[in-house]
């Protein structure tokens, strides 16, 4: 602390005698016989300061942490060769990690505690004081920044060239759109959203295929209790692959087939029990694929929601509202599991322009 | 420049490994720690090796003939003496000796308890008694053989196996084999410590809710490959240390939250704090 | 009375050195140090910083620490991330792993996970870097939260911090921004599918969300843009505006001086502390390389963000347990916690109110926190500057809204692990996520009577100890037989600990000069009852003397 700047040293706890202007205290009590701050206690002097041996004692703790670090700093560094990684041996890389890493952390720590515990017990520890003074500039600045701003506008004559003024203001309210134009080719030049998320790769006649293989399915792999994870024929090679999968992904399952309740309009939905159901859930669009065979419930891993096959993946649990789309399947003449379709509406999450009128 | 250090320091290794071992406590610290790395990788190579498969016909009578007794004694209760089931337990008609090895074999049949599934424990029956049991099951009607032990062997594709499990298992088993929830208190199990037996039987019949994972849609190939990927997985995984139970961002977030500020918190005490 | 206090500073005279005292220096054996001080002040003045900041007071206190905790973590992310951006490859180009780990080789993924991954198997050091920049950043959120909560439970946003409050707030958003975006860049299978949701999320948005989408993403998810423009963001631009705030928010400790505790001989008109040269200067640099090696030793023994065991990702699979970075797991829980049912379509759109429900209540919660210092500024009408912190206990009510707060949080963010507490616990996960939903809506409100309660009674027990001392544990037998425990008076520097906080009535509601009440100062009247209803007052001299008559 600059002691020349503070000759106005006042008593604590009487801020307005040292305030040339108070400010409203609201609601506080401000009482008469409150205590009087005691001020600063009588200062304790440490074993450091008083035991030269004790002096002498920190002093050798202190050199030896530095070089402690340095040893550690050193460590690290014949660590860094003496360690090396070797292709194709994970274990290397451990030994590497853990070496270096262990030299350069007690590199750090030494240095730091050993610099803490200089300071702590052997510079002085005197306190100082700083005094505090209002945060507001004083009167004859404020003044003087009020009377700037008016030299400013009367020289400018911005409050009198009225027109001068809006006009300005209109340039640079327009100026900021053009920056806003520059972004639209952050998407893509051509499409709508709406119209990308409502269509999947599915078609009339496209074999469903084992993820990531791209193996044709006969309907007579799929045993009852068996789930498969299927993407459309082709896919893989596909420029935009990981684009349609995100989309196409489908949980194929077979069950009994009385133990499927089938609204008419899906009886040929289904082939013998074997039903397809997009993997992509519709809360956030998360792969669901957590199959219980016995319970016939879909479980999705990332919020919980849960789908019943038996009813057409209807939400029975969590935060997603709509069921699953279903793919319509059925056999080709060889026997492999075919789509009937693309899924009757959007797969995914939910959005603005989703219409609501796909199973109408 | 480096080329000499490093050849100097390859041609000592150990004796500049001894000499900072004397000079500061960091480098026992280091090396109990690889000492325990060390024998918590041995410790899974020894536990992946060796498999379910002890030596027995399961197609000799005298097999079967044990495996009824014993199955009569300890099993018919729920599943009937015909293993036709009652209400207690499920007809086992067609399960096959690979579902018997499975459940008993892991411990989770007999049943400890009325759960929302059966827990793997310490099996009630030795290895021998198991393969009993399963040879008279597999005697009254056919179903999943016990894997070929050509298959159980560590020699898959890692890539493709780790590739099949991301896609069929990681979703409920989680992608270290960890595990993870299911509905109503059910869980799929940690795979870390099943064998390679005990894992390719529950692909091939797809025991409780773990739906079926027949050898046309995992093949054979597929399922050690996934076995293979699995153990390889597990010898790996802890490259860069401790690797908290393989829970992911929340074990991390709550190890940094508890130790790792805690730690920091400690320090700013100690920093804070006026010396004596 | 307050007896000025003792300065323990040199003189300004001292380093305010002329040439010719440059030159004596010189001469007199400061050598090469004085003669490049000379040189730097005779082109920059940089005496006059010296001057002005070199003796500046910082109070002590391990809870002052907390802030840089947050800004020795941060300048950890920009050390080791630097180190990162050597190596990697923020694209998200097709290329085939041909690295050291085995279960990867000869795997489709971009050149990003492969860049990431050989940083961590085939460079020396660079898994090291890779995790202490992970866990530093993991670090950098935590730190900046408590030294959140330390501001708030103890009042430090009050007049004339109020601003800063909202800058660190702020940096704590922009934090979480420069957390996602760094944890989606390796493109593996746990983020990929943490970019998944929310893509989903801002799909969800109304009218716009499909096209923010399509924007951000380049195309439909998950495109092949995303992760080179989360790299920009995540190493040039909130960089850029991390650094800037942190910077103004350094710029107001220093302009408004930090705030201390109560006690003897600090008012709110002073600092007492330590002066940066030399001791605040040893220890807070210290301790600078105390947080780095703690967070290196962390990053040594632990594994942190696995991105080989992960894998690539891929749209199909997801692995159980697929949670965020704990940072982000208020919102991952407030979206697990929606419950069955809430979405609709109307004249044809899809309302999904099971996504921007979850947006709005963090974005109310957000927002309520963030103006809280000018909701209680208004509430208290207290208009002066305030630059001692209170004790969490002796603002009741203000500290129990905070515990209602950090409950609610706490509940959301539990939420986001709902899956493991069900397995490790061994409940139904349908239990776990149906009681958290329950603990969301009641837990704030016990956590606020309960916390309001402790501190009503801390007070009263500070009170007590200031009016009659404390019990000294020895037991004294009464003429009358009665035995008693000693009460020992605490000393006067004890009791001014005690006895000095901030106390405040209700409003008192009274017409303006129109003799109107204004509807706005009956609802200021009915939250300043709600704040100061239940108040101890802080002991007098008055009560002293009358209890020491007794």
């Amino acid at each position: 602390m600059a002691t020349e700047e503070h000759t106005d040293v006042v008593p604590a706890g009487d801020r307005t005698a040292q305030s040339p202007y108070s400010n409203p205290a609201g609601s506080a009590v401000v009482r008469s016989d409150s205590f009087q701050n005691p001020g600063m206690p009588p200062h304790r002097a440490r074993v450091t300061d008083t035991d030269p041996k004790a002096a002498k004692r920190a002093e050798r703790i202190i050199v030896g942490l530095f070089y402690i670090s340095i040893v550690g700093a050193v460590f690290a560094m014949a660590a860094y060769f003496a360690f090396p990684i070797r292709s194709n041996d994970l274990g290397s890389v451990r030994l590497n990690n853990l070496m270096v890493g262990l030299g350069l952390s007690f590199a750090l720590l030494a240095i730091g505690v050993g610099a803490v515990h200089w300071g702590k017990v052997l510079m002085a520890d005197h306190e100082g004081v700083d005094l505090r003074h209002p945060q507001r500039g004083d009167e004859r600045t404020r003044a003087r920044a009020v009377e700037i701003f008016r030299l400013a506008d009367e020289e400018s004559g911005f409050s009198r060239r009225s027109i001068i003024r809006n006009a300005m203001i209109a340039a640079f309210a327009f100026l900021p759109f053009p920056a806003i134009f520059l972004f639209r080719d952050l998407g893509p030049a051509s499409g709508t959203p709406a119209e990308a998320y409502s269509h999947t790769m599915w078609k009339k006649g496209l074999r469903l295929t084992k993820d990531p293989s791209g193996v044709p399915i006969k309907a007579s792999d799929v045993t009852i209790g068996s789930v498969f994870h299927v993407i459309p024929e082709g896919l893989n090679d596909k420029e935009d692959a990981l684009e349609e999968k995100a989309k196409a992904a489908v949980l194929l399952m077979r069950l009994d087939p009385r133990q499927l309740r089938i609204s008419p309009e899906r009886r040929t939905w289904n082939y013998n029990g074997i039903v397809a159901y997009s993997k992509i859930c519709t809360h956030v669009g998360c792969p669901v694929a957590l199959y219980e065979q016995q319970t016939h419930h879909l479980l999705c891993p990332c919020h919980q929601s849960q789908f019943d096959i038996t009813n057409e993946a209807a939400v029975i649990f969590g935060p997603a509202k709509r069921p699953l789309p279903q793919l319509p399947i059925t056999v080709d003449s060889e026997g492999y599991l075919i789509a009937q379709s693309d899924f009757h509406e959007p797969v995914g999450p939910s959005f603005w322009e989703r219409r609501g009128d796909y199973n109408a | 420049m480096l080329f000499p250090i490093r050849a100097r320091a390859d041609e000592r290794p150990a004796r500049s490994r001894r000499r900072s071992g004397r000079r500061s406590p960091l480098a026992t610290v280091a090396l109990v720690t690889i000492g325990l790395l060390l024998t918590g990788g041995a410790y899974t190579l020894f536990t992946a090796s060796s498999g379910a498969n002890a030596a027995i016909d399961l197609s000799s009578p005298q097999a079967i003939a044990q495996g009824k007794k014993l199955f009569q004694a300890n099993c018919a209760t729920c599943h009937g003496l015909a293993l036709q089931g009652t209400v207690a337990g499920p007809s086992l008609i067609g399960v096959g000796a690979a579902s018997v090895d499975f459940q008993v074999g892991t411990g989770r049949m007999p049943m400890a308890r009325d759960a929302p599934q059966a827990e793997a424990r310490q099996p009630v029956f030795t290895d021998t008694q198991t393969k009993q049991l399963a040879a008279y099951v597999a005697s009254v009607a056919a179903g999943p053989g016990l894997p070929p032990s050509k298959y159980l062997t560590l020699t898959g594709d890692a890539t493709r196996g780790a590739e099949l499990f991301r896609i069929n298992c990681a979703m409920c088993h989680n992608v270290a084999g960890a595990g993870g929830a299911l509905t109503e208190g059910k869980y799929a199990p940690n795979l870390q410590d099943t064998t390679p037996a005990h894992i390719y039987e529950a692909m091939l019949t797809g025991p409780q809710n773990m739906p079926v994972f027949n050898d046309d849609n995992i093949t054979p190939q597929d399922k050690q490959d996934i076995i293979t990927a699995l153990k390889t997985q597990a010898q790996n995984e802890d490259v860069g240390g401790f690797t908290l139970g393989d829970l992911g961002p929340v074990a991390e977030g709550l190890f940094l939250w508890i130790f790792g500020l805690g730690a920091i918190i400690a320090f700013t005490v100690w920093l804070t704090a006026r010396a004596n | 009375m307050t007896t000025t206090p003792e300065t323990t500073t040199a003189p300004a005279e001292a380093v305010s050195f002329d040439r010719t005292e440059a030159a004596d220096a010189r001469r007199s054996g400061a050598g090469v140090t004085g003669w490049a001080a000379n040189y730097l002040d005779e082109r920059t003045g940089i005496s006059y910083v010296v001057r002005e900041f070199g003796r500046k007071i910082f109070p002590d206190h391990w809870s002052f620490m907390l802030g840089e905790v947050s800004l020795y973590s941060f300048v950890i992310i920009l050390l080791s991330g630097s180190f990162l951006t050597f190596f990697f490859q923020a694209s998200m180009a097709e290329v085939v792993y041909n690295g050291s780990y085995v279960p990867l080789k000869g795997l489709q993924m971009s050149a990003a996970m492969q860049s990431a991954l050989d940083i961590s198997f085939d460079i020396r050091g660079g898994l090291l870097m890779r995790q202490i920049h992970h866990w530093a950043a993991l670090l950098f959120i935590a730190a900046t939260g408590v030294h959140m909560m330390r501001i708030f439970f103890t009042g430090a946003f009050r007049k004339p911090r109020e601003l800063n409050w909202v800058i660190g707030f702020t940096l704590f958003i922009l934090a979480m921004g420069e957390g996602f975006t760094g944890y989606s860049l390796p493109d593996d299978l746990l983020s990929g599918n943490g970019l998944r949701i929310i893509a989903g999320m801002v799909e969800g948005i109304p009218f716009i969300g499909s096209w923010i989408e399509w924007f951000l993403f380049g195309g439909q998810f998950p495109g092949t843009a995303i992760v080179g423009r989360l790299y920009t963001l995540h190493i040039l631009l909130l960089p850029a505006a991390v650094v800037a705030l942190i910077g103004l928010h350094l710029v107001f400790v220093v302009v408004q001086k930090h705030t201390q505790f109560a006690g003897p001989g600090r008012t709110n008109d002073n600092v007492i502390g330590y002066p940066i040269l030399p001791v605040y200067a040893a220890k807070a640099g210290g301790f600078f390389f105390i947080v780095f090696g703690v967070v290196v030793l962390i990053a040594t023994f632990f594994t942190i963000n696995p991105i080989w065991t992960y894998g690539p990702y891929d749209p199909s699979p997801v692995s159980a347990g697929t949670q965020p970075d704990w940072y982000i797991g208020f919102a991952d829980g407030a979206l697990r916690l929606v419950p069955h049912g809430w979405e609709f379509v109307l004249f044809n759109t899809t309302y999904s109110l099971n996504i921007i429900a979850p947006i709005a209540v963090l974005g109310l919660f957000i927002v309520t926190a963030m103006a809280y210092p000018f909701l209680e500024g208004w509430v208290t009408g207290d208009k002066r500057e305030h630059h001692i912190a209170d004790r969490p206990r002796n603002m009741p009510t203000r500290t129990a809204i905070g515990a209602a707060g950090v409950t609610f949080y706490a509940v959301l963010w539990a939420a986001a692990s709902s899956d493991l507490i069900a397995t490790h616990f061994r409940l139904s996960i349908e239990g776990v996520i149906v009681s958290m939903q329950f603990t969301l809506i009641i837990g704030p409100f016990i956590a606020y009577f309960v916390a309001k309660r402790i501190c009503l009674a801390l007070q009263k027990k500070d009170r007590e100890m200031a009016l009659h001392g404390y019990e000294s544990g020895r037991i004294v037998r009464l003429p009358g037989g009665e035995f008693i425990e000693v009460h020992e008076p605490v000393d006067e520097y004890e009791r001014w600990k005690l006895v000095s906080y901030n106390d405040y009535e209700p409003l008192m509601l009274r017409p303006n000069a129109n003799g109107k009440i204004p509807p706005q100062e009956r609802v200021r009247a009915v939250l300043s009852r709600w704040f100061f209803e239940d108040r101890i007052e802080p002991v007098s001299t008055t009560e002293v003397e009358l209890a020491s008559h007794h």
